[in-house]
């Protein structure tokens, strides 16, 4: 099964990239190829016929996580593998290493990258949840330069980003949560595998209970959510399963349920009931094991 | 319509072709270079027939365009065996019964392969998590994980001696 006709062209940094992408928006429709996981398949149906590809996979300055007192800064062409394999993001950002431990399996890992993930924004997709639990900041590059984008305002809808199209993401930036309880909860759609809804959790705690909470959200609407009310409902809470349970239970209170994702495996109403559930879950797995993900069905 | 020369390495032998931009690396190994052991299953990245070696990762040779493979060392089910003999993970889909129709099979052994590169001596959920990516629709996935399981002894049990005692028998 070949993907239609298309002009591949290799991208050896940004710039080169970026001229690229400006050099062939007349042509027709570009596109970046990263890991390739979301697009290839897409392409190999017929849903997108790119005339032009400009792979940006091979982009040193784009890879790889580095770690300094404050934060991690990590590639947009880092691959989940290397999410999961380091100790750096285990650390500092336990959610996102819980989820991105859960995207696809092993052999999608070794070639999706997180930057890919973000920008190509399939509702369903496990990072957009972690990338707002962990408080993000993506940094975009375009022909006016650098620009930083919170998670919280990167996502406008599905497939649909804060990134133009004459722009490209770069890397992200994430605050240290060292010390902080992680996990990601997702329940996967049985056939793709991905997540139907998956709840990120990051949680502050001191030995009164919890001091500071974020909880974000994918697959339930059409891009990821931060679920602010549980966020409320937490900080200032003891470390109980009375608290979590009344916290998660207002997962959905910002959620307009008929604005819900809905397909032929969960119809929006039954989405807003797991909510509920795997934000539970997602809490006690962050407290009960500091980095500690759960994928149950 | 681009078309790029590129240079794979499998198995150990380089090879030098044209490809399209949108030929994919299983199309190449396939029938441009006659590497038939690698299957093409399900074409969407879901079945894991066509798992390869990439630079000593497995990944789904339906799912990355030939060009982007170019400079790559790519391992097939054909570079398992090593002088006439079995690897050890062909030696235990046969001794275990890892396979009916054998369509999954190359890349069954080349995914378990790639975990124990990486985990010589997994649990059985670690088998299981590492072959997520790969369907079998024949054998209910237990004598598979029993093949593994035969495999990561057998090549336990050829370590030598010493670094088997120096790194703990074995456990990571």
């Amino acid at each position: 099964m070949y993907p239609d006709e298309f002009d591949y062209y290799n991208a050896d940094g940004v710039d080169d990239a970026l001229d690229l992408l400006d050099e062939h928006s007349e042509a027709g429709t570009t596109e970046l190829l990263a890991g390739g996981h979301s697009l290839l398949p897409a392409m190999k149906t017929g849903l997108s016929s790119p005339d032009v590809l400009i792979d940006i996979s091979d982009i040193e300055t784009m890879q790889g996580i580095s770690a300094d007192g404050d934060g991690l800064s990590i590639g947009a062409m880092t691959r989940y593998s290397d999410l999961v394999d380091s100790e750096e993001v285990a650390e500092h950002a336990p959610a996102l290493a819980a989820a991105a431990g859960q995207v696809g399996d092993v052999q999608v890992r070794n070639r999706g990258t997180i930057g890919g993930n973000l920008a190509h924004a399939d509702p369903a997709a496990d990072l957009p949840g972690a990338a707002l639990a962990s408080d993000a900041t993506l940094v975009v590059h375009g022909p006016d330069g650098e620009r930083e984008i919170p998670a919280d305002e990167f996502f406008f809808g599905m497939y649909t980003t804060d990134v133009g199209p004459d722009e490209l993401l770069t890397r992200i930036e994430i605050p240290s949560a060292d010390g902080a309880h992680g996990a990601y909860a997702k329940k996967p759609s049985p056939s793709s595998g991905y997540a139907m809804v998956g709840v990120a959790a990051l949680l502050d705690t001191d030995d009164d209970g919890i001091t500071a909470a974020r909880i974000g959200a994918n697959g339930v609407m059409d891009h990821g959510v931060r679920l602010s009310p549980v966020e409320d409902a937490l900080t200032d809470g003891s470390l109980d399963g009375d608290t979590i349970e009344a916290a998660a239970n207002r997962a959905g209170d910002d959620l307009d349920v008929d604005m819900m994702m809905s397909d032929l495996q969960a119809s929006n109403e039954f989405r807003a009931q797991l909510l509920e559930v795997y934000t539970e879950r997602a809490l006690t797995a962050a407290i009960e094991d500091g980095s500690s993900s759960v994928a149950a069905d | 319509m681009t078309e790029h020369d590129i240079e794979l390495s499998v198995n150990g032998t380089t090879h030098e072709l044209t490809v399209e931009s949108r030929t994919l690396l299983v199309h190449a190994l396939r029938d441009e270079l006659g590497y038939t052991g690698t299957n093409v299953g399900c074409e969407s990245s879901t079945c894991g027939a066509c798992t390869v070696h990439l630079d000593g990762d497995a990944v789904k040779s339906c799912t990355l365009l030939a060009v982007q493979a170019d400079g790559a060392e790519i391992g097939t089910v054909e570079g398992l065996a090593e002088d006439g003999s079995y690897a050890p993970i062909q030696e235990g889909f046969q001794k275990e019964h890892g396979l009916q129709c054998g369509y999954c099979t190359p890349g069954m052994m080349l995914a378990a392969d790639d975990l124990l590169e990486r985990n010589p001596d997994p649990d059985e959920d670690e088998i299981r998590e590492a072959i997520e990516g790969n369907l079998c629709r024949c054998t209910g996935y237990q004598n598979i994980v029993n093949a593994v399981e035969f495999a990561a002894n057998e090549m336990g049990e050829t370590a030598s001696p010493e670094m088997t005692a120096a790194d703990g028998g074995g456990d990571d």
